[in-house]
């Protein structure tokens, strides 16, 4: 049992994680409850696309998840030294390393081509008369189980056609095990179970072909491309809903107070979110995340583990994402809190002598949830947009830690070769691609649902 | 009109002190000079002299904001924040810390940025408006509906695809075009094609899609079904009725935008290779030049300040019953 020995490693981002899945679960029970977001609820999840998306997003999440519980791995002991005392790998494993059954210890020399089986530049090898001569060298990891390169392309089919048997098999029980449940629900599941299938489907083609076959071909230092994206997802997810989580009590505590005070407290906020917004978004962020290179440069000897350093870089990233981002929502609530506190039943509350406290948890807040929540679907899309963007700058994700932008910088010029290496940015561009546009979607959805007047709706990156 | 600009103009200045503050905050109370200047010489075990001494060269060996040592105004004027931050309202920039002089440099980069950026935002706009106005005539039909999606979907897409997708696709597949790099004096056009065009392209999404609402809103209107009843054809509503009357919230997306097109796109101009304000930003950030950084917020705040200003203005030109007091 690998429990036995293994040492949990609580990084902060994964301690972050669980609480914000904590947060998320509460503010959804407590929707749960109120008859009125019930009712929005319910059409959000009437629609196919509202369940189809729904299932993309949550699939998105459980990856995360699971590749946020994380571990250190026992070493054998050194051969010939008797000793109680454990070490520990050094190397920081997850839950979701383990199910994809060493997809990412399968590595090569350099770049190599989907389902190839030669490397894809040269290398110095000996001939059979043993005189040095340079051509494609074999692959480590890929076809090592045919007896002929030829039998290449109907052995990837058979393959296939094994894993597409173990998929469907799985997928069986997972959405029967559903359909017991939910089989009288009113809801579309059968647009979420035809999700699940196509999910549980490829995720065991994926690891059950990995095994014979590099699927999405290696990068430059030759790791599996396929790997790497699925590592992406955990850094696009929890800097989209990390940064989000930093930047909505500001500018919900600030947007609330500048539109229920007025006065001097209203004056104040302008002034704060005028100057914030007027500094050009991407050069404050970079020179934050600058600065904290340096002092993260400074004192090494903060962080044990090569791992924490960057999860250090990447929670100050959300941060910083996090607080230079809150002008936009922090104005639409102040506007809409202007409009709510001009109302009958707030004045009435006033009226009968009740507390600016009680008045703002009870009749104000409430009314711009809506507002909350659009805004955290529509940032988070942004936001997993903007990592590509901020790595590519350099002041985005530490070079240590998969993320799709890291994968993107890495490959960019990778396009000129000849012939081109595509299939990094491939993988990196649709893994993205699929999540973003899940969020919008979604995020289209929920805003139907909760201000079916809105037009206020524009995306700005 | 005057008095109003005026008392605008007035109303920036405590906006730009605050972001001078934060710039100030940023760069000098979070991290010392003497961090700077150990991260700037690039060696963890750096002695004190070249520290001290990289400090004076650069003019770093001064108090942050109170010099005890001068006396009168040179206590305040003698200082790190003054010599830094202050001198920038007068558009001093100095120099930057490889020791070019960045007001040459600024005054140089604008028009290359220029030269991209202002095409891309016309065609861009024109674009999108054309697009959502064809979407607004579907109005209700499935063609409507898949219109949004494919909007969604070209939203969903990174920035950096269509810029590397551009550059693979039309310079190198089909070979219409250069893949980066820019001449001043001699066909500036054949490469300012690319970057424009892939700048336009990557805005239909979320343009028309916005643009596709703002209409859309104008089109339930009572004046709408009035000009349909006396027999006005469609593309009449659409361009005589719709049109101008969608301008307002056009305009106060768009207007504010202008003046920020001095400082070009980091990512466009990078990939192509235009040395405009955009790389050089980019190339400050790269090799941390913080006296570049700084300069460059200060200039963005300002062309942000008066693209507030601008928009207000272009209110009384949009709609006559707009009066500015």
């Amino acid at each position: 049992m690998w429990e036995l020995d293994a040492k949990p490693v609580l990084l902060w981002s994964d301690a972050l994680v669980f609480m914000l899945v904590a947060v998320l679960t509460t503010f959804f029970y407590r929707l749960r409850n109120d008859p009125q977001s019930r009712e929005r609820w319910s059409q959000v999840f009437s629609s196919r696309l509202g369940m189809v998306t729904f299932t993309i997003i949550m699939v998105y999440v459980g990856v995360a998840l699971l590749d946020s519980l994380h571990f250190r791995r026992a070493l054998p002991p050194p051969d010939g030294v008797e000793t109680n005392e454990v070490f520990y790998d050094n190397k920081v494993t997850s839950v979701l390393d383990v199910m994809l059954d060493g997809m990412g210890d399968r590595f090569e020399r350099t770049y190599s081509a989907p389902f190839a089986l030669k490397s894809f530049e040269k290398s110095n090898m000996k001939d059979e008369q043993g005189n040095m001569v340079r051509d494609f060298d074999w692959l480590e990891h890929a076809g090592q189980h045919l007896a002929e390169p030829a039998h290449r392309w109907p052995d990837v089919l058979r393959l296939s056609a094994i894993a597409l048997g173990w998929g469907l098999l799985a997928s069986a029980v997972v959405v029967g095990l559903q359909w017991r449940l939910l089989r009288n629900s009113v809801y579309p599941w059968y647009a979420s179970w035809t999700v699940q299938t196509s999910v549980i489907c490829f995720m065991v083609w994926l690891v059950y072909i990995s095994h014979y076959y590099h699927v999405l071909g290696t990068d430059q230092g030759g790791t599996d491309v396929a790997y790497q994206s699925i590592k992406g997802i955990r850094t696009g997810v929890l800097l989209g809903t990390l940064s989000t989580l930093v930047m909505l009590p500001i500018a919900v505590t600030l947007g609330v107070m500048a539109g229920y005070f007025k006065g001097w407290v209203d004056d104040v906020v302008q002034y704060l979110y005028t100057t914030l917004s007027s500094i050009p978004g991407i050069l404050l962020i970079a020179a934050s995340v600058l600065l904290f290179q340096v002092y993260i440069d400074l004192n090494p000897d903060f962080f044990s583990v090569g791992m924490e350093k960057a999860d250090a870089r990447f929670i100050a990233l959300c941060f910083i994402l996090g607080l230079t981002s809150w002008s936009s929502l922090c104005r639409l609530i102040r506007a809409e809190t202007l409009k709510i506190s001009q109302l009958g039943y707030v004045q009435a509350a006033h009226a009968f002598g009740v507390s600016h406290t009680r008045i703002l948890a009870r009749h104000i807040l409430p009314n711009v949830v809506h507002i909350i929540l659009i805004t955290f679907v529509l940032d988070f899309s942004a936001l997993v947009l903007a990592e590509a963007v901020l790595s590519y700058i350099g002041v985005g994700i530490d070079p240590s830690m998969g993320s799709w932008g890291n994968m993107i910088n890495g490959a960019r010029t990778e396009l000129s070769r000849e012939p081109a290496v595509w299939w990094t940015l491939t993988g990196a561009f649709f893994f993205m691609f699929v999540l973003v546009l899940a969020a919008n979607l979604f995020s289209d959805l929920v805003r139907d649902a909760f201000d079916p007047r809105s037009s206020s709706g524009r995306s700005e990156a | 009109m005057l008095a109003y600009i005026i008392r605008r103009l007035i109303y920036a200045i405590p906006i730009l002190i605050g972001v001078n503050l934060l710039t100030f905050t940023l760069f000098f109370v979070v991290n010392s000079p003497d961090d700077m200047a150990a991260s700037q010489l690039g060696d963890k075990y750096v002695t004190p002299e070249a520290i001290a001494n990289w400090k004076r060269k650069n003019g770093y060996d001064k108090p942050l904001f109170l010099n005890d040592d001068a006396s009168g105004v040179a206590a305040l004027t003698d200082t790190i924040f003054f010599t830094k931050s202050v001198r920038l309202f007068a558009f001093d920039f100095g120099r930057s810390e490889s020791g070019r002089d960045i007001t040459t440099d600024v005054s140089t980069r604008m028009w290359p940025s220029l030269a991209v950026a202002l095409p891309s935002f016309a065609i861009g706009i024109w674009v999108n408006i054309c697009v959502a106005l064809m979407v607004v005539m579907f109005r209700a039909t499935a063609l409507d509906r898949w219109a949004v999606f494919v909007f969604v979907a070209l939203m969903s897409i990174s920035y950096l695809f269509y810029i590397i997708g551009g550059q693979y696709l039309v310079a190198k597949q089909w070979m219409l075009v250069p893949i980066s790099g820019f001449d001043p004096d001699f066909k500036p056009w054949k490469f300012l094609i690319l970057p424009v065009l892939v700048s336009v392209v990557s805005g239909i999404g979320s343009g028309a899609r916005w643009y596709r609402t703002l209409f859309l809103e104008e089109a339930g209107q009572d004046y709408v079904r009035t000009a349909r009843a006396k027999g006005a054809s469609e593309i009449s509503i659409l361009f005589k009725h719709i049109l101008p009357n969608a301008l307002i919230p056009i305009l106060t997306g768009i207007v504010v935008l202008i003046p920020s097109l001095f400082m070009g796109s980091l990512l466009i101009e990078s990939f192509f290779g235009i040395p405009g304000l955009g790389s050089y930003m980019l190339d400050a950030i790269r090799s941390q030049d913080f006296a570049i950084v700084r300069t460059m917020v200060f200039i963005g705040s300002i062309l942000y300040i008066l693209g507030l200003i601008l928009t207000d203005i272009s209110y009384t030109w949009a709609d006559p019953r707009v009066r500015l007091s």
